[in-house]
């Protein structure tokens, strides 16, 4: 049955391409008034970009679009604004030293104009909260608020410039489960008061409960439409990767001698985020420990602990048996840790080294990659070049410089580079995260593999299913504390969801 | 507008964009001379025969290349690893002020001075970049004012010495140093020929800077940390450590200069040594792209433009000042050339 | 006690206040651009172009006030290309920075030497006098010591009432203070963070031109070469012991000229005449060095701070 609601916001033929790449391929469909449109699809999959082109930050090689049967203006980030479409981005657009309403007001008045009118928006502001339950304090500090208010903060902002189509990027990616059912009540809310919403977003049991309508994006293309009534997570997941997927099966674990012990142990906060608080935890031989827990309440920190760039400020921290005196990432790496950290632009690579310079990054310092501080480029080389051809590297050569690969082929070179020590333990923090399907299968039977082995994998990740498949026991992590281990197959989803939320840990204690 | 990265720069891109750069420095210094009345090409014509059109020119424009190619090492050691030091005239005044003190206080003979004050120039120039680096280290203090503020008190402390106890008795009232003995000085490179020792020592100290880049670990580890500090940090490199290391280096190299210049060619120490040695070395350091052999090129091309450009200004009647126009625009069209040779403007 | 005398001339309080003037108008230059997020190392040389190109402008017929007009559009113009080569091309803030002072002041100089070819000392001009406030002038001590000044630092200190008012009380301050902190947060409202940066770098330098034509036009009246200094280092400084407040800029630059003219009173007491005057003319570079130091603790940077900023990706 065709939808009889006015249209209103309209794409039509979105093709860009960057260079070689074609990121949208003739990208169209429509959204209609008081529906929640849900955009499927993987990272690399186009959603971003088509996002950039609507809000003129990019112009489109072909194709238009069109807000209220008016067509928006090409490369100018104001027109989509203006026109009633509000964003609210994966990445909060908030200014930390600036209140929430200064934060909301930003661009919403003329620049020379003298006065912000404060007492009006926080008048306005007060009544766009109590009637989509978004309550933030608006004279606090944007850089003290937690993720969720933070979230509201920016639904806010579109509210306020009387938006009237919502886009979400990944809104709940941040959120516990108890702050993702009020964000959906809010979206609620806002339908039944005639706003549409598109939702951007891979995680299909949050698609298939929010939404009405879902179109699948795959490789910058339009794979499918249907409507949300008539389809399933299996099917979906189908048209979002191509294929079947299949989550890894691993055989059963054969636990052995703990390699790392924490015994109550705490590490120092770091600005906004927790530190560690009295944890204990055994990662043991031939067992992969999983990590659940919404980002951001002390995995960092935890990660941190075990790759050696923080020691413990508290506790018994044990490596290989043997108290730990000194503890850095250098000393990490000598007791056998192996390291694939959560960044791997950022923290796992150097983007303006070769792949050479790339693969001895965590070995240079000793033989055969350097002897009395004279480097053994030959040696360095045949390193890479060994990393590449074991763990399938696509890349222009050993002498090519790191940043010109994709990020699964740089996830395989930092994956080769950590495993090739042989390491005792592992830490993979979002192995798998932002990698294609492909990639994403390799890197996953290679932990299993390394587990296989007899290593201790510690397995971070906020993607509960990929926990709940790969880890032989399972923790959970709320505000810096740590639940006990579950063994696999011992908790639902949901009962996980109730420790992510930090409801466990009293009774625990 | 925005900028999107090229992946293959094709050979006329990478190599015409630092041509244009080029061109627009010449452009802009002819235009400079034409509002000085002067005709713009017997002007440019005046500057190349001033720089390079006889061997004493080209003996002139190397030794003043010398202490360019130190304080411009100094610098591109220091910016690989993002240090900013902006203080190598600093720098090389505590080389100088060494060279002058061992040179003059210890009397060493001439064998045994060349190397002390060598090595307590380069102590000296180390430790005045410590101190910055330390600070940055420690608390958070940006070098880049600090090591700029340096420069200043570092001339008063000279000027103070000049007038004080180092002052020559036999200088007629001048706040000049007394000279160093001549067995203490630098011999000439090549017998006969107007030119230093100094240069020798600089182009030494310009392949070894290279070596050590791309030979030794410690050359591995700065540009690691230059590059990307917290995947340094990550992968177990000490950065602090690293950076300390690199502030020595640096500050040494930049004394160097000082102590060529005192021991090579002029003997004593006074106020106007240095005509701003320490700032030209980062042009210089920044149009070799940091490359330590690049340096070389470099310093010896704004070496060639400031002596053509003297030389000019007695001819013509243009002030001197245009080389130091000619080399800044250099430097900002370059740094924007070299810029666009990896990032294409696009529209939207 | 010297010391207390010095501090109790009115003549004390009236040369703080001069020597801040230069100071103020350049620390708010320099702090309006680094509160959009970028560092203006172009300061020390636009301050020199700025003393150079006020002064020039008097001397060649025109008026005191279109002289000061002539040193902002100056300071504007090498803004405009500082921020032109590190906003929208986003290239290094120290490499641009340095380069921009060393183009503005061998300008200044090159068109010192066109423009006054064989003089060997420098013409003077009739520079700004001070302004005569019925009632104020006329006060004991406070007269002389605060109301004696001429109409540029009376300027000085509305501008720094004027910054204050932009930045915390006006949509353009408050798109700006978030340029500096996030321009994500600025684009995403619609506003174009290239055009606001450029702006600040461009309002920021012309005030830096300005505190050089105080030097020329009230402190000194006539152009020396080396006569800025190091002042635009200092007021580097300035902004960070200011913590990138207006008020605490002020505050900061008002103490700093306060033991700048301490110490050149303290040269002429016989105390000062056992001390080298190096000694003396080096404490404001060291304290400057002090207050970077003291102040390294509890800085608020702005968090965008020498961050060029790429539409579209975030």
């Amino acid at each position: 049955m065709p939808d009889l609601r006015p249209v209103v916001l309209k794409l039509e033929g979105i093709t860009k391409r960057f260079g070689t790449l074609t990121a949208n391929d003739a990208i169209g469909f429509a959204l209609h008034k008081g529906e929640v449109l849900a955009l499927l699809g993987e990272n690399g999959a186009g959603k971003t970009t088509l996002m950039n082109i609507l809000f003129g930050h990019y112009t489109a090689d072909a194709g238009t679009v069109e807000v209220m049967g008016q067509a928006l203006p090409p490369g100018q980030p104001g027109a989509a604004l203006a026109a009633g479409v509000g964003m609210v981005h994966q990445h909060f657009t908030l200014a930390g030293n600036l209140t929430v309403t200064e934060n909301i007001l930003i661009g919403t008045r003329p620049l020379w104009r003298g006065g912000l009118g404060r007492a009006e928006a926080r008048a306005r502001i007060a009544a766009l909260s109590r009637d989509f339950g978004l309550a933030v304090h608006p004279e606090a500090k944007v850089r003290t608020l937690s993720v969720g208010e933070c979230q509201r903060v920016e639904i806010l902002k579109a509210l306020y410039r009387d938006a009237r189509v919502l886009i979400l990027d990944e809104p709940t990616a941040v959120l516990t489960p108890q702050e993702t059912d009020a964000l959906f009540a809010t979206l609620k809310k806002a339908v039944a008061q005639g706003l549409s919403i598109i939702f951007i977003s891979h995680k299909l049991h949050e698609v298939m409960a929010v939404s009405d309508r879902v179109i699948v994006l795959r490789h910058g293309r339009v794979a499918g439409e249907v409507a949300t009534a008539d389809t399933d997570r299996h099917r979906l997941a189908e048209m979002m990767v191509g294929a079947e997927v299949r989550l890894p099966a691993p055989s059963l674990a054969r636990p052995g001698a703990a390699l790392m012990e924490l015994d109550a142990v705490s590490t120092p906060p770091e600005g906004t985020r927790p530190g560690l608080k009295s944890v204990s935890l055994a990662l043991r031989a031939g067992q992969i420990t999983g990590l659940a827990g919404v980002s951001g309440n002390g995995q960092g920190a935890l990660a941190d602990l075990v790759s050696g760039l923080v020691a413990p400020s508290a506790g018994r921290f044990e490596v290989a048996g043997a108290r730990v005196e000194r503890w850095s990432p250098r000393a990490a790496l000598q007791a056998g840790v192996g390291r694939i950290p959560e960044d791997r632009h950022a923290t796992g690579s150097i983007a303006d080294f070769t792949l050479t310079e790339n693969a001895v990054l965590e070995d240079y310092a000793r033989p055969p990659y350097s002897r009395r501080g004279w480097m053994n480029w030959r040696a360095a080389r045949a390193h890479a070049e060994k990393i590449i051809k074991d763990y399938d590297v696509r890349c222009p050569g050993s002498e090519a410089r790191i940043r010109l690969l994709s990020g699964g082929n740089m996830q395989k070179l930092i994956l080769g580079r950590a495993l090739e020590t042989a390491p005792r333990i592992i830490l993979a923090n979002q192995p798998v995260r932002g990698l294609d399907i492909g990639a994403l299968t390799y890197v996953q039977d290679r932990l299993i593999a390394a587990r296989d082995g007899g290593a201790a994998v510690l397995l971070i990740s906020e993607d509960l299913d990929e926990i709940l498949a790969l880890s032989d026991v399972i923790h959970v992590m709320s505000e810096g504390r740590l639940s006990p281990g579950f063994p696999r197959g011992t908790k639902t989803p949901a009962e996980l969801g109730v420790w992510m939320a930090g409801q466990g840990f009293d009774h625990a204690a | 507008m925005r900028l999107e990265p090229v992946r293959d720069a094709s050979l006329a891109r990478r190599l015409g964009l630092p041509l244009l750069a080029l061109a627009v420095t010449v452009v802009v210094a002819s235009v400079l001379a034409r509002l000085a009345g002067a005709d713009p090409f017997a002007t440019l014509g005046l500057i190349l025969k001033g720089a390079a059109g006889s061997k004493f020119a080209l003996l002139e424009t190397l030794n003043r290349a010398t202490p360019l190619i130190f304080t411009g090492l100094a610098v591109a050691v220091a910016f690989r690893a993002k240090l900013w030091n902006i203080g190598a005239e600093a720098q090389l005044y505590a080389g100088a002020l060494m060279t002058v003190l061992v040179g003059t206080q210890l009397g060493l003979p001439g064998p045994v001075a060349i190397p002390a004050m060598a090595l307590a120039a380069i102590l000296a120039g180390a430790l005045v970049l410590l101190g910055p680096a330390v600070l940055k280290l420690r608390l958070g203090v940006d070098e880049v004012v600090t090591t700029l503020l340096l420069n200043f008190i570092m001339l008063l402390v000279i000027s103070m010495l000049l007038e004080g106890p180092l002052k020559d008795p036999m200088g007629m009232g001048w706040p000049k140093s007394p000279p160093i003995p001549r067995d203490a000085r630098l011999p000439r490179l090549i017998e006969g020929l107007r030119l230093h020792w100094g240069f020798g020592l600089a182009l030494i100290a310009a392949v070894s800077v290279w070596l050590i880049q791309i030979r030794t670990t410690l050359g591995y580890e700065i540009r690691a940390v230059g590059l990307n500090p917290q995947a340094a940090r990550f992968a177990g490199i000490p950065v602090n450590r690293v950076i300390v290391k690199t502030a020595l280096l640096s500050g040494g190299l930049a004394a160097l200069a000082g102590f060529s210049e005192v021991a090579g060619l002029k003997g004593n120490l006074t106020l106007d040594l240095s005509p701003g040695f320490g700032y030209t070395g980062i042009v210089v350091a920044m149009l070799a792209l940091l490359h330590p052999l690049g340096v070389v090129v470099s310093a010896i091309f704004v070496a060639g433009v400031f002596v053509g450009a003297n030389s000019m200004s007695r001819a013509a009647d243009v002030p001197t000042y245009i080389a130091d126009i000619s080399v800044a625009v250099a430097l900002l069209s370059m740094v924007l050339a070299i810029l666009l040779t990896k990032f294409r403007v696009v529209r939207g | 006690m010297e010391i207390l005398d010095i501090l109790l001339s009115a003549s004390f309080w009236a040369a703080v206040l001069r020597i801040a003037s230069p100071l103020i108008f350049a620390t708010m230059g320099e702090l309006i651009c680094e509160r959009a997020g970028v560092l203006n190392l172009g300061i020390e040389g636009i301050m020199v172009a700025g003393a150079f190109a006020g002064w020039m402008a008097v001397y060649a017929g025109l008026g005191l006030w279109p002289g000061l007009l002539v040193a902002l559009l100056t300071g504007m113009a090498f803004g405009a290309l500082h921020g032109l080569l590190t906003v929208p091309f986003g290239l290094s803030q120290h490499v641009v920075g340095l380069g921009i002072t060393m183009l503005a002041t061998s300008s200044a100089y090159y068109a010192y030497r066109l423009s006054l070819p064989e003089v060997t000392s420098p013409p003077r001009i009739e520079p700004f006098q001070p302004v005569h406030i019925p009632g104020l002038s006329d006060l004991p001590f406070f007269g002389e010591a605060l109301f004696s000044q001429t109409a540029l630092t009376y300027l000085a200190f509305a501008t720094v009432i004027a910054v204050a008012l932009i930045l915390y009380r006006t949509p353009l301050g408050l798109a700006l203070r978030a340029a500096g902190e996030n321009p994500s947060a600025v684009e995403a409202q619609g506003l174009s963070v290239t055009a606001i940066r450029i702006g600040a770098v461009m309002a920021g330098s012309g005030l830096m031109a300005m505190g050089g034509a105080f030097l020329t036009m009230s402190a000194f009246s006539s152009f020396f070469f080396e006569m800025v200094n190091g002042r635009g280092w200092i007021c580097i400084a300035l902004v960070v012991f200011g913590a990138w407040r207006p008020g605490k800029a002020l505050v900061g630059a008002l103490l700093f000229a306060g033991f700048d003219a301490l110490q050149i009173r303290l040269q002429q007491t016989p105390l000062g005449a056992d001390i080298p005057y190096q000694v003396f003319l080096m404490v404001p570079y060291a304290l400057s060095i002090l207050a970077l130091v003291l102040m390294s603790r509890r800085a608020e940077v702005p968090a965008a701070l020498m961050t060029p900023y790429n539409r579209g990706d975030r």
